[in-house]
Protein backbone atom coordinates (compact mmCIF):
# COMPACT_ATOMS: atom_id res chain seq x y z
CA UNK A 1 0.00 0.00 0.00
CA UNK A 2 3.00 2.26 0.22
CA UNK A 3 2.57 5.12 -2.12
CA UNK A 4 5.12 7.42 -3.64
CA UNK A 5 4.97 10.73 -1.88
CA UNK A 6 4.94 13.50 -4.39
CA UNK A 7 4.85 17.12 -3.43
CA UNK A 8 1.99 17.94 -5.74
CA UNK A 9 -0.99 16.91 -3.67
CA UNK A 10 0.51 16.32 -0.24
CA UNK A 11 -0.08 18.99 2.32
CA UNK A 12 2.93 20.36 4.09
CA UNK A 13 3.50 22.72 6.99
CA UNK A 14 0.33 24.17 8.43
CA UNK A 15 -2.01 21.96 6.46
CA UNK A 16 -0.24 18.82 7.53
CA UNK A 17 -0.34 19.82 11.18
CA UNK A 18 -4.00 20.70 10.92
CA UNK A 19 -4.73 17.28 9.47
CA UNK A 20 -2.81 15.63 12.30
CA UNK A 21 -4.66 17.76 14.80
CA UNK A 22 -8.06 16.83 13.41
CA UNK A 23 -7.08 13.18 13.29
CA UNK A 24 -5.92 13.21 16.90
CA UNK A 25 -9.13 14.95 17.92
CA UNK A 26 -11.09 12.23 16.13
CA UNK A 27 -9.12 9.46 17.82
CA UNK A 28 -9.63 11.10 21.23
CA UNK A 29 -13.38 11.41 20.74
CA UNK A 30 -13.63 7.79 19.60
CA UNK A 31 -11.49 6.66 22.50
CA UNK A 32 -13.23 8.64 25.21
CA UNK A 33 -15.85 6.01 26.19
CA UNK A 34 -13.14 3.36 26.65
CA UNK A 35 -10.94 5.76 28.61
CA UNK A 36 -13.80 6.69 30.90
CA UNK A 37 -14.63 3.04 31.53
CA UNK A 38 -11.00 2.40 32.37
CA UNK A 39 -10.89 5.35 34.77
CA UNK A 40 -14.10 4.19 36.43
CA UNK A 41 -12.58 0.76 36.93
CA UNK A 42 -9.69 2.23 38.93
CA UNK A 43 -11.53 4.47 41.38
CA UNK A 44 -13.87 3.92 44.33
CA UNK A 45 -17.64 3.77 44.23
CA UNK A 46 -18.10 7.06 46.18
CA UNK A 47 -15.91 8.86 43.64
CA UNK A 48 -18.27 7.80 40.88
CA UNK A 49 -21.65 8.31 42.52
CA UNK A 50 -20.76 11.87 43.48
CA UNK A 51 -20.45 13.45 40.02
CA UNK A 52 -18.43 14.55 38.31
CA UNK A 53 -16.18 11.53 38.54
CA UNK A 54 -12.44 12.05 37.99
CA UNK A 55 -11.09 11.81 34.44
CA UNK A 56 -7.73 10.44 35.50
CA UNK A 57 -7.19 6.85 36.80
CA UNK A 58 -7.20 6.29 40.54
CA UNK A 59 -5.28 3.75 42.61
CA UNK A 60 -7.91 1.04 43.01
CA UNK A 61 -6.98 -0.92 39.89
CA UNK A 62 -5.87 -4.07 41.70
CA UNK A 63 -8.75 -4.06 44.21
CA UNK A 64 -11.49 -3.54 41.64
CA UNK A 65 -10.21 -6.07 39.14
CA UNK A 66 -9.60 -8.65 41.85
CA UNK A 67 -13.15 -8.09 43.12
CA UNK A 68 -14.55 -8.47 39.62
CA UNK A 69 -12.49 -11.50 38.61
CA UNK A 70 -12.91 -13.53 41.76
CA UNK A 71 -16.27 -12.54 43.17
CA UNK A 72 -18.13 -10.45 40.59
CA UNK A 73 -21.79 -9.69 41.25
CA UNK A 74 -23.74 -12.87 40.49
CA UNK A 75 -20.81 -15.02 39.47
CA UNK A 76 -17.02 -14.46 39.29
CA UNK A 77 -16.05 -12.73 36.07
CA UNK A 78 -13.36 -15.34 35.62
CA UNK A 79 -16.12 -17.91 35.06
CA UNK A 80 -17.83 -15.70 32.50
CA UNK A 81 -14.51 -15.11 30.73
CA UNK A 82 -13.95 -18.86 30.51
CA UNK A 83 -17.48 -19.37 29.13
CA UNK A 84 -16.95 -16.67 26.52
CA UNK A 85 -13.63 -18.19 25.55
CA UNK A 86 -15.16 -21.64 25.06
CA UNK A 87 -18.06 -20.18 23.08
CA UNK A 88 -15.93 -17.95 20.83
CA UNK A 89 -13.33 -20.62 20.09
CA UNK A 90 -16.02 -23.27 19.68
CA UNK A 91 -17.88 -21.17 17.13
CA UNK A 92 -14.73 -20.21 15.23
CA UNK A 93 -13.24 -23.71 15.12
CA UNK A 94 -16.55 -25.48 14.53
CA UNK A 95 -17.54 -23.23 11.69
CA UNK A 96 -14.13 -23.45 10.05
CA UNK A 97 -14.09 -27.25 10.20
CA UNK A 98 -17.57 -27.88 8.81
CA UNK A 99 -17.12 -25.21 6.14
CA UNK A 100 -13.75 -26.51 4.99
CA UNK A 101 -15.19 -29.99 4.57
CA UNK A 102 -18.34 -28.93 2.77
CA UNK A 103 -16.54 -26.47 0.52
CA UNK A 104 -14.11 -29.23 -0.42
CA UNK A 105 -17.01 -31.53 -1.27
CA UNK A 106 -18.82 -28.89 -3.32
CA UNK A 107 -15.80 -27.76 -5.31
CA UNK A 108 -13.95 -31.02 -5.88
CA UNK A 109 -16.71 -33.56 -6.40
CA UNK A 110 -19.71 -34.11 -8.60
CA UNK A 111 -22.28 -36.01 -6.61
CA UNK A 112 -26.03 -36.40 -6.69
CA UNK A 113 -27.83 -33.52 -5.01
CA UNK A 114 -24.76 -31.30 -5.11
CA UNK A 115 -26.64 -28.31 -6.44
CA UNK A 116 -29.50 -28.69 -4.01
CA UNK A 117 -27.11 -28.84 -1.07
CA UNK A 118 -25.26 -25.87 -2.42
CA UNK A 119 -28.41 -23.75 -2.54
CA UNK A 120 -29.62 -24.96 0.83
CA UNK A 121 -26.37 -23.88 2.40
CA UNK A 122 -26.47 -20.66 0.47
CA UNK A 123 -29.92 -19.85 1.87
CA UNK A 124 -28.59 -19.87 5.43
CA UNK A 125 -26.57 -16.79 4.55
CA UNK A 126 -29.70 -14.76 4.67
CA UNK A 127 -31.17 -15.24 8.10
CA UNK A 128 -29.47 -13.97 11.24
CA UNK A 129 -30.20 -15.80 14.47
CA UNK A 130 -32.04 -12.72 15.78
CA UNK A 131 -34.85 -13.41 13.34
CA UNK A 132 -35.51 -17.01 14.28
CA UNK A 133 -34.87 -16.80 18.00
CA UNK A 134 -38.10 -18.22 19.35
CA UNK A 135 -38.18 -21.47 17.32
CA UNK A 136 -34.42 -21.95 17.66
CA UNK A 137 -34.82 -21.55 21.40
CA UNK A 138 -37.54 -24.22 21.34
CA UNK A 139 -35.27 -26.60 19.45
CA UNK A 140 -32.45 -26.11 21.95
CA UNK A 141 -34.84 -26.47 24.88
CA UNK A 142 -36.25 -29.65 23.30
CA UNK A 143 -32.76 -31.15 23.10
CA UNK A 144 -32.13 -30.21 26.74
CA UNK A 145 -29.29 -27.99 25.57
CA UNK A 146 -30.17 -24.92 27.66
CA UNK A 147 -27.27 -23.82 29.83
CA UNK A 148 -24.77 -25.86 27.86
CA UNK A 149 -21.85 -25.03 25.62
CA UNK A 150 -23.29 -26.98 22.73
CA UNK A 151 -26.47 -24.92 23.01
CA UNK A 152 -24.39 -21.77 22.88
CA UNK A 153 -22.30 -22.87 19.95
CA UNK A 154 -24.28 -24.96 17.45
CA UNK A 155 -27.05 -22.56 16.41
CA UNK A 156 -24.42 -19.93 15.66
CA UNK A 157 -22.35 -22.07 13.35
CA UNK A 158 -25.35 -22.78 11.12
CA UNK A 159 -24.45 -20.16 8.57
CA UNK A 160 -22.72 -20.39 5.25
CA UNK A 161 -20.43 -17.35 5.16
CA UNK A 162 -17.33 -19.43 5.80
CA UNK A 163 -18.35 -22.14 3.33
CA UNK A 164 -18.69 -19.49 0.69
CA UNK A 165 -15.35 -18.01 1.42
CA UNK A 166 -13.55 -21.34 1.18
CA UNK A 167 -15.44 -22.19 -1.98
CA UNK A 168 -14.28 -18.95 -3.59
CA UNK A 169 -10.73 -19.64 -2.49
CA UNK A 170 -10.67 -23.27 -3.66
CA UNK A 171 -11.89 -22.17 -7.06
CA UNK A 172 -8.78 -20.02 -7.47
CA UNK A 173 -6.42 -22.94 -6.80
CA UNK A 174 -4.91 -24.15 -10.07
CA UNK A 175 -6.46 -27.33 -11.45
CA UNK A 176 -2.99 -28.74 -12.10
CA UNK A 177 -2.54 -29.44 -8.40
CA UNK A 178 -5.58 -31.68 -8.17
CA UNK A 179 -4.69 -33.21 -11.51
CA UNK A 180 -1.18 -34.05 -10.31
CA UNK A 181 -2.54 -35.50 -7.10
CA UNK A 182 -4.94 -37.67 -9.07
CA UNK A 183 -2.26 -38.87 -11.45
CA UNK A 184 -0.07 -39.78 -8.48
CA UNK A 185 -2.93 -41.88 -7.22
CA UNK A 186 -3.43 -39.73 -4.12
CA UNK A 187 -6.79 -40.22 -2.53
CA UNK A 188 -9.02 -37.14 -2.15
CA UNK A 189 -8.47 -36.80 1.59
CA UNK A 190 -4.72 -36.97 1.09
CA UNK A 191 -5.02 -34.07 -1.36
CA UNK A 192 -7.15 -32.22 1.19
CA UNK A 193 -4.64 -32.68 4.02
CA UNK A 194 -1.38 -32.28 2.14
CA UNK A 195 -2.24 -29.59 -0.38
CA UNK A 196 -5.53 -27.83 0.21
CA UNK A 197 -5.21 -27.31 3.96
CA UNK A 198 -1.67 -25.87 3.93
CA UNK A 199 -2.66 -23.57 1.07
CA UNK A 200 -5.67 -22.29 3.01
CA UNK A 201 -3.66 -21.39 6.09
CA UNK A 202 -3.94 -17.62 5.73
CA UNK A 203 -7.64 -17.78 4.90
CA UNK A 204 -8.28 -19.97 7.90
CA UNK A 205 -6.41 -17.60 10.20
CA UNK A 206 -8.19 -14.54 8.82
CA UNK A 207 -11.54 -16.22 9.22
CA UNK A 208 -10.67 -17.30 12.73
CA UNK A 209 -10.13 -13.69 13.76
CA UNK A 210 -13.49 -12.60 12.38
CA UNK A 211 -15.39 -15.55 13.82
CA UNK A 212 -13.75 -15.27 17.20
CA UNK A 213 -14.97 -11.70 17.53
CA UNK A 214 -18.38 -12.63 16.19
CA UNK A 215 -18.69 -15.39 18.79
CA UNK A 216 -17.25 -13.38 21.65
CA UNK A 217 -19.59 -10.45 21.04
CA UNK A 218 -22.83 -12.45 20.90
CA UNK A 219 -25.46 -11.07 23.22
CA UNK A 220 -29.04 -12.09 22.50
CA UNK A 221 -28.45 -15.80 22.16
CA UNK A 222 -26.52 -16.33 25.42
CA UNK A 223 -29.05 -14.05 27.12
CA UNK A 224 -31.84 -16.44 26.18
CA UNK A 225 -30.32 -19.80 26.80
CA UNK A 226 -28.05 -19.29 29.81
CA UNK A 227 -30.41 -18.87 32.74
CA UNK A 228 -27.83 -20.33 35.11
CA UNK A 229 -25.38 -17.51 36.06
CA UNK A 230 -22.45 -19.92 36.00
CA UNK A 231 -23.01 -20.35 32.24
CA UNK A 232 -23.25 -16.61 31.49
CA UNK A 233 -20.85 -15.19 28.97
CA UNK A 234 -19.13 -11.98 29.89
CA UNK A 235 -20.75 -9.80 27.23
CA UNK A 236 -24.27 -10.69 28.35
CA UNK A 237 -23.28 -10.97 32.00
CA UNK A 238 -22.50 -7.25 32.36
CA UNK A 239 -26.12 -6.27 32.02
CA UNK A 240 -27.02 -8.86 34.66
CA UNK A 241 -24.74 -7.05 37.10
CA UNK A 242 -27.02 -4.03 37.24
CA UNK A 243 -29.41 -4.20 40.17
CA UNK A 244 -33.05 -4.41 39.16
CA UNK A 245 -34.56 -1.97 41.67
CA UNK A 246 -33.43 1.43 42.81
CA UNK A 247 -30.16 0.14 44.22
CA UNK A 248 -27.01 1.82 43.03
CA UNK A 249 -24.99 -0.23 40.60
CA UNK A 250 -21.50 -1.29 41.65
CA UNK A 251 -19.89 0.84 38.95
CA UNK A 252 -16.19 0.14 39.55
CA UNK A 253 -16.76 -3.61 39.30
CA UNK A 254 -19.12 -3.28 36.33
CA UNK A 255 -16.66 -1.08 34.48
CA UNK A 256 -13.76 -3.40 35.30
CA UNK A 257 -15.86 -6.21 33.81
CA UNK A 258 -16.57 -4.13 30.70
CA UNK A 259 -12.85 -3.56 30.22
CA UNK A 260 -12.18 -7.29 30.74
CA UNK A 261 -14.91 -8.08 28.21
CA UNK A 262 -13.20 -6.06 25.50
CA UNK A 263 -9.62 -7.10 26.15
CA UNK A 264 -9.61 -10.48 24.35
CA UNK A 265 -11.25 -9.29 21.10
CA UNK A 266 -9.17 -6.09 21.08
CA UNK A 267 -5.96 -8.07 21.58
CA UNK A 268 -6.94 -10.42 18.76
CA UNK A 269 -7.77 -7.53 16.41
CA UNK A 270 -4.69 -5.45 17.17
CA UNK A 271 -2.20 -8.30 17.17
CA UNK A 272 -3.54 -9.80 13.97
CA UNK A 273 -4.45 -6.54 12.29
CA UNK A 274 -3.37 -7.56 8.81
CA UNK A 275 -5.22 -10.85 8.95
CA UNK A 276 -8.22 -9.15 10.48
CA UNK A 277 -8.54 -6.57 7.73
CA UNK A 278 -8.07 -9.25 5.14
CA UNK A 279 -10.72 -11.42 6.77
CA UNK A 280 -13.08 -8.49 7.00
CA UNK A 281 -12.75 -7.55 3.37
CA UNK A 282 -12.95 -11.18 2.24
CA UNK A 283 -15.97 -12.12 4.30
CA UNK A 284 -17.99 -9.19 3.05
CA UNK A 285 -17.29 -9.80 -0.60
CA UNK B 1 -17.46 -21.20 -12.04
CA UNK B 2 -16.69 -24.90 -11.89
CA UNK B 3 -13.61 -27.01 -11.51
CA UNK B 4 -12.64 -29.10 -14.51
CA UNK B 5 -10.68 -31.56 -12.43
CA UNK B 6 -12.70 -33.42 -9.85
CA UNK B 7 -12.42 -36.54 -7.80
CA UNK B 8 -14.61 -39.57 -8.29
CA UNK B 9 -17.06 -41.01 -5.84
CA UNK B 10 -20.22 -39.84 -4.13
CA UNK B 11 -20.12 -41.37 -0.68
CA UNK B 12 -17.12 -39.36 0.51
CA UNK B 13 -18.47 -35.95 -0.56
CA UNK B 14 -21.82 -36.74 1.02
CA UNK B 15 -20.04 -37.54 4.28
CA UNK B 16 -18.00 -34.36 4.00
CA UNK B 17 -21.01 -32.17 3.50
CA UNK B 18 -23.14 -34.01 6.06
CA UNK B 19 -22.09 -32.05 9.19
CA UNK B 20 -22.98 -28.72 7.66
CA UNK B 21 -26.22 -29.99 6.17
CA UNK B 22 -27.19 -31.56 9.49
CA UNK B 23 -26.48 -28.42 11.52
CA UNK B 24 -28.22 -26.20 8.97
CA UNK B 25 -31.24 -28.48 8.97
CA UNK B 26 -31.61 -28.75 12.74
CA UNK B 27 -30.67 -25.24 13.79
CA UNK B 28 -31.67 -23.30 10.73
CA UNK B 29 -34.25 -24.78 8.41
CA UNK B 30 -36.35 -26.43 11.06
CA UNK B 31 -36.58 -23.27 13.22
CA UNK B 32 -37.17 -21.08 10.17
CA UNK B 33 -39.93 -23.44 9.06
CA UNK B 34 -41.34 -23.39 12.57
CA UNK B 35 -41.41 -19.61 12.49
CA UNK B 36 -43.49 -19.70 9.33
CA UNK B 37 -45.74 -22.45 10.72
CA UNK B 38 -46.27 -20.79 14.11
CA UNK B 39 -47.08 -17.51 12.44
CA UNK B 40 -50.32 -19.12 11.22
CA UNK B 41 -51.54 -20.04 14.72
CA UNK B 42 -52.58 -18.40 17.95
CA UNK B 43 -51.65 -20.53 20.97
CA UNK B 44 -54.11 -20.46 23.87
CA UNK B 45 -52.91 -18.73 27.04
CA UNK B 46 -51.84 -22.00 28.66
CA UNK B 47 -49.87 -23.18 25.67
CA UNK B 48 -51.88 -26.41 25.52
CA UNK B 49 -53.34 -26.02 22.08
CA UNK B 50 -53.31 -23.53 19.29
CA UNK B 51 -55.90 -22.30 16.88
CA UNK B 52 -55.24 -21.95 13.17
CA UNK B 53 -55.79 -18.37 12.11
CA UNK B 54 -54.26 -18.31 8.64
CA UNK B 55 -52.88 -14.89 7.99
CA UNK B 56 -54.69 -13.52 11.04
CA UNK B 57 -51.47 -12.76 12.90
CA UNK B 58 -50.18 -10.75 9.97
CA UNK B 59 -53.45 -8.93 9.57
CA UNK B 60 -53.43 -8.09 13.23
CA UNK B 61 -49.81 -6.94 13.13
CA UNK B 62 -50.26 -4.68 10.16
CA UNK B 63 -53.21 -3.04 11.87
CA UNK B 64 -51.43 -2.82 15.21
CA UNK B 65 -50.30 0.78 15.86
CA UNK B 66 -47.46 -0.47 18.08
CA UNK B 67 -46.09 -2.64 15.32
CA UNK B 68 -46.41 0.11 12.76
CA UNK B 69 -44.64 2.50 15.06
CA UNK B 70 -41.86 -0.09 15.50
CA UNK B 71 -41.48 -0.03 11.72
CA UNK B 72 -41.18 3.75 11.70
CA UNK B 73 -38.76 3.62 14.65
CA UNK B 74 -36.62 1.07 12.80
CA UNK B 75 -36.55 3.22 9.68
CA UNK B 76 -35.50 6.32 11.63
CA UNK B 77 -33.03 4.37 13.73
CA UNK B 78 -31.30 2.63 10.84
CA UNK B 79 -31.09 5.82 8.77
CA UNK B 80 -29.53 7.71 11.66
CA UNK B 81 -27.14 4.87 12.53
CA UNK B 82 -26.02 4.53 8.92
CA UNK B 83 -25.34 8.26 8.60
CA UNK B 84 -23.68 8.59 12.00
CA UNK B 85 -21.48 5.59 11.29
CA UNK B 86 -20.50 6.52 7.74
CA UNK B 87 -19.96 10.29 7.62
CA UNK B 88 -17.36 10.54 10.42
CA UNK B 89 -15.69 7.39 9.07
CA UNK B 90 -15.32 8.93 5.63
CA UNK B 91 -14.01 12.14 7.14
CA UNK B 92 -11.41 10.29 9.21
CA UNK B 93 -10.44 8.11 6.25
CA UNK B 94 -9.86 11.21 4.09
CA UNK B 95 -7.66 12.65 6.82
CA UNK B 96 -5.74 9.39 7.25
CA UNK B 97 -5.28 9.10 3.51
CA UNK B 98 -3.39 12.39 3.52
CA UNK B 99 -1.08 11.23 6.27
CA UNK B 100 0.51 8.41 4.36
CA UNK B 101 3.39 7.89 6.76
CA UNK B 102 1.51 7.79 10.04
CA UNK B 103 -1.79 6.44 8.72
CA UNK B 104 -0.95 2.98 10.07
CA UNK B 105 -0.69 4.28 13.63
CA UNK B 106 -4.03 6.04 13.43
CA UNK B 107 -5.60 2.99 11.86
CA UNK B 108 -4.45 0.81 14.74
CA UNK B 109 -5.93 3.28 17.21
CA UNK B 110 -9.20 3.55 15.34
CA UNK B 111 -9.78 -0.19 14.97
CA UNK B 112 -10.37 -0.67 18.70
CA UNK B 113 -14.07 0.11 18.96
CA UNK B 114 -14.89 -2.46 16.28
CA UNK B 115 -13.79 -5.20 18.66
CA UNK B 116 -16.09 -3.92 21.39
CA UNK B 117 -19.37 -5.83 21.52
CA UNK B 118 -22.50 -3.75 20.88
CA UNK B 119 -23.79 -4.71 24.32
CA UNK B 120 -20.56 -3.53 25.96
CA UNK B 121 -20.67 -0.33 23.90
CA UNK B 122 -24.18 0.12 25.27
CA UNK B 123 -22.89 -0.13 28.84
CA UNK B 124 -20.08 2.36 28.14
CA UNK B 125 -22.44 4.95 26.69
CA UNK B 126 -25.01 4.33 29.36
CA UNK B 127 -22.32 5.05 31.91
CA UNK B 128 -21.43 8.38 30.30
CA UNK B 129 -25.03 9.51 30.05
CA UNK B 130 -26.42 7.88 33.18
CA UNK B 131 -28.81 10.36 34.75
CA UNK B 132 -27.30 9.91 38.20
CA UNK B 133 -23.59 9.34 37.72
CA UNK B 134 -22.92 10.01 34.02
CA UNK B 135 -20.08 12.44 33.43
CA UNK B 136 -21.42 13.78 30.16
CA UNK B 137 -24.92 14.09 31.58
CA UNK B 138 -23.48 15.97 34.55
CA UNK B 139 -21.53 18.43 32.40
CA UNK B 140 -24.59 18.94 30.24
CA UNK B 141 -26.44 19.75 33.44
CA UNK B 142 -23.80 22.35 34.30
CA UNK B 143 -24.41 23.92 30.92
CA UNK B 144 -28.07 24.12 31.76
CA UNK B 145 -29.22 21.15 29.68
CA UNK B 146 -31.22 18.65 31.67
CA UNK B 147 -30.34 15.29 30.10
CA UNK B 148 -32.73 12.44 30.82
CA UNK B 149 -32.88 9.66 28.28
CA UNK B 150 -35.00 7.59 30.68
CA UNK B 151 -37.92 9.96 30.15
CA UNK B 152 -37.14 11.84 26.97
CA UNK B 153 -37.82 9.83 23.82
CA UNK B 154 -35.64 11.91 21.52
CA UNK B 155 -32.67 11.70 23.85
CA UNK B 156 -33.14 7.95 24.24
CA UNK B 157 -33.10 7.56 20.46
CA UNK B 158 -30.05 9.80 20.15
CA UNK B 159 -28.17 7.78 22.73
CA UNK B 160 -28.85 4.37 21.19
CA UNK B 161 -27.99 5.75 17.74
CA UNK B 162 -24.63 7.09 18.88
CA UNK B 163 -23.82 3.97 20.91
CA UNK B 164 -24.70 1.74 17.93
CA UNK B 165 -22.73 3.81 15.43
CA UNK B 166 -19.62 4.16 17.52
CA UNK B 167 -18.08 0.74 16.80
CA UNK B 168 -19.20 0.88 13.19
CA UNK B 169 -17.17 4.01 12.56
CA UNK B 170 -14.06 1.82 12.83
CA UNK B 171 -15.47 -0.70 10.42
CA UNK B 172 -16.48 1.89 7.83
CA UNK B 173 -13.20 3.69 8.28
CA UNK B 174 -11.27 0.56 7.29
CA UNK B 175 -13.25 0.15 4.08
CA UNK B 176 -13.16 3.83 3.12
CA UNK B 177 -9.47 4.01 3.87
CA UNK B 178 -8.71 0.96 1.71
CA UNK B 179 -10.82 2.43 -1.10
CA UNK B 180 -9.10 5.79 -0.88
CA UNK B 181 -5.71 4.14 -1.05
CA UNK B 182 -6.81 2.47 -4.25
CA UNK B 183 -7.73 5.72 -6.01
CA UNK B 184 -5.13 6.14 -8.77
CA UNK B 185 -2.64 8.81 -7.85
CA UNK B 186 -2.27 9.98 -11.42
CA UNK B 187 -5.90 11.09 -11.68
CA UNK B 188 -5.63 13.18 -8.54
CA UNK B 189 -2.41 14.74 -9.75
CA UNK B 190 -3.84 15.50 -13.16
CA UNK B 191 -6.71 17.31 -11.48
CA UNK B 192 -4.30 19.14 -9.22
CA UNK B 193 -2.31 20.32 -12.25
CA UNK B 194 -5.55 21.56 -13.75
CA UNK B 195 -5.89 23.68 -10.66
CA UNK B 196 -8.62 21.77 -8.83
CA UNK B 197 -8.34 22.37 -5.10
CA UNK B 198 -8.68 19.68 -2.49
CA UNK B 199 -12.41 19.81 -1.87
CA UNK B 200 -13.20 20.15 -5.53
CA UNK B 201 -11.03 17.12 -6.29
CA UNK B 202 -12.76 15.29 -3.47
CA UNK B 203 -16.30 15.90 -4.66
CA UNK B 204 -15.74 15.57 -8.41
CA UNK B 205 -13.23 12.71 -8.53
CA UNK B 206 -12.68 10.87 -5.28
CA UNK B 207 -16.28 10.60 -4.10
CA UNK B 208 -17.60 9.17 -7.39
CA UNK B 209 -14.74 6.64 -7.39
CA UNK B 210 -15.74 5.64 -3.87
CA UNK B 211 -19.34 5.00 -4.85
CA UNK B 212 -19.09 1.18 -5.01
CA UNK B 213 -17.63 1.13 -1.49
CA UNK B 214 -20.18 3.67 -0.27
CA UNK B 215 -23.08 1.68 -1.61
CA UNK B 216 -21.74 -1.54 -0.19
CA UNK B 217 -21.32 0.07 3.22
CA UNK B 218 -24.78 1.56 3.01
CA UNK B 219 -26.34 -1.88 2.69
CA UNK B 220 -24.09 -3.48 5.30
CA UNK B 221 -24.77 -0.71 7.81
CA UNK B 222 -28.51 -0.90 7.31
CA UNK B 223 -28.36 -4.65 7.89
CA UNK B 224 -26.27 -4.00 11.00
CA UNK B 225 -28.73 -1.42 12.35
CA UNK B 226 -31.62 -3.80 11.75
CA UNK B 227 -30.22 -6.95 13.30
CA UNK B 228 -27.09 -6.44 15.33
CA UNK B 229 -28.01 -3.53 17.56
CA UNK B 230 -30.18 -5.55 19.91
CA UNK B 231 -27.47 -5.53 22.59
CA UNK B 232 -27.21 -1.74 22.56
CA UNK B 233 -30.94 -1.22 22.91
CA UNK B 234 -31.37 -3.90 25.52
CA UNK B 235 -28.60 -2.51 27.73
CA UNK B 236 -29.45 1.18 27.38
CA UNK B 237 -33.20 1.62 27.06
CA UNK B 238 -34.88 -1.80 26.90
CA UNK B 239 -36.94 -0.38 24.08
CA UNK B 240 -38.30 2.55 26.05
CA UNK B 241 -39.38 5.13 26.96
CA UNK B 242 -42.86 4.35 25.68
CA UNK B 243 -41.43 2.06 23.00
CA UNK B 244 -39.52 4.99 21.48
CA UNK B 245 -36.51 2.76 20.80
CA UNK B 246 -38.30 -0.52 20.11
CA UNK B 247 -36.98 -1.61 16.74
CA UNK B 248 -38.37 -4.65 14.91
CA UNK B 249 -35.82 -7.15 16.19
CA UNK B 250 -36.34 -5.91 19.71
CA UNK B 251 -40.07 -6.39 19.33
CA UNK B 252 -39.64 -10.00 18.18
CA UNK B 253 -37.76 -10.58 21.41
CA UNK B 254 -40.05 -8.64 23.73
CA UNK B 255 -43.28 -10.08 22.29
CA UNK B 256 -41.90 -13.61 22.06
CA UNK B 257 -39.98 -13.95 25.30
CA UNK B 258 -41.30 -11.26 27.58
CA UNK B 259 -44.89 -11.14 26.32
CA UNK B 260 -45.03 -14.86 25.42
CA UNK B 261 -47.11 -14.02 22.35
CA UNK B 262 -45.58 -16.72 20.16
CA UNK B 263 -47.88 -16.40 17.16
CA UNK B 264 -47.29 -12.70 16.80
CA UNK B 265 -43.57 -13.06 17.43
CA UNK B 266 -43.35 -15.75 14.74
CA UNK B 267 -45.27 -13.58 12.28
CA UNK B 268 -42.85 -10.75 13.01
CA UNK B 269 -39.96 -13.13 12.33
CA UNK B 270 -41.46 -13.97 8.97
CA UNK B 271 -41.85 -10.30 8.09
CA UNK B 272 -38.23 -9.70 9.06
CA UNK B 273 -37.27 -12.68 6.96
CA UNK B 274 -38.80 -10.94 3.95
CA UNK B 275 -36.93 -7.75 4.83
CA UNK B 276 -33.62 -9.63 5.04
CA UNK B 277 -34.41 -11.31 1.73
CA UNK B 278 -34.97 -7.94 0.05
CA UNK B 279 -31.79 -6.48 1.51
CA UNK B 280 -29.84 -9.52 0.34
CA UNK B 281 -31.21 -9.16 -3.16
CA UNK B 282 -30.15 -5.50 -3.19
CA UNK B 283 -26.71 -6.51 -1.98
CA UNK B 284 -26.28 -9.18 -4.64
CA UNK B 285 -27.54 -6.96 -7.41
CA UNK B 286 -24.85 -4.56 -6.36
CA UNK B 287 -22.16 -7.23 -6.22
CA UNK B 288 -22.97 -8.17 -9.79
CA UNK B 289 -22.75 -4.55 -10.81
CA UNK B 290 -19.42 -4.15 -9.13
CA UNK B 291 -18.01 -6.98 -11.21
CA UNK B 292 -18.80 -4.98 -14.33
CA UNK B 293 -17.55 -1.80 -12.82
Amino acid sequence: MAREITGMVERRGMGLWLTHLLMIAGVLVIFFPIWLAFVASTVTQPEIVKPPMPLWPGDRFVENYTAALFSGVNVPVLTMLANSMVMAIGIAVGKIIISLLSAFAIVYFRFPGRNIFFWLIFLTLMLPVEVRIVPTYQVIAGFGMLNSYSGLIFPLIASATATFLFRQFFLTIPDELAEAARVDGARPMRFFWDILLPMSRTNIAALFVILFIYGWNQYLWPLLITTDPSMNTIVMGIKQMFPSGDDVADWPVIMATSILAMVPPVVVVISMQKLFIRGLVDSEK
Amino acid sequence: MEKRVTFKGWLLPLCLIAPQVFISAVFFFYPAGQAVWQSLFIPDPFGLSSRFVGLGNFEYLLGDPYYRSAFVTTAIFSTLVTLTAMVPALFLAVLADRLVKSAGVYRTLLIWPYAVAPAVAGVLWLFMFNTRVGVVAWYLGQLGYDWNHVLNQGEAMGLVVVASSWGRISYNFLFFFAALQAVPRSIIEAAAIDGARFWRRFFTIVLPLLSPTTFFLLVVNVVYAFFETFGVIHTITSGGPQQATTILVYKVFSDGFVGQDLGSSAAQSVILLVVVGLLTVVQFKFVEKRVHY
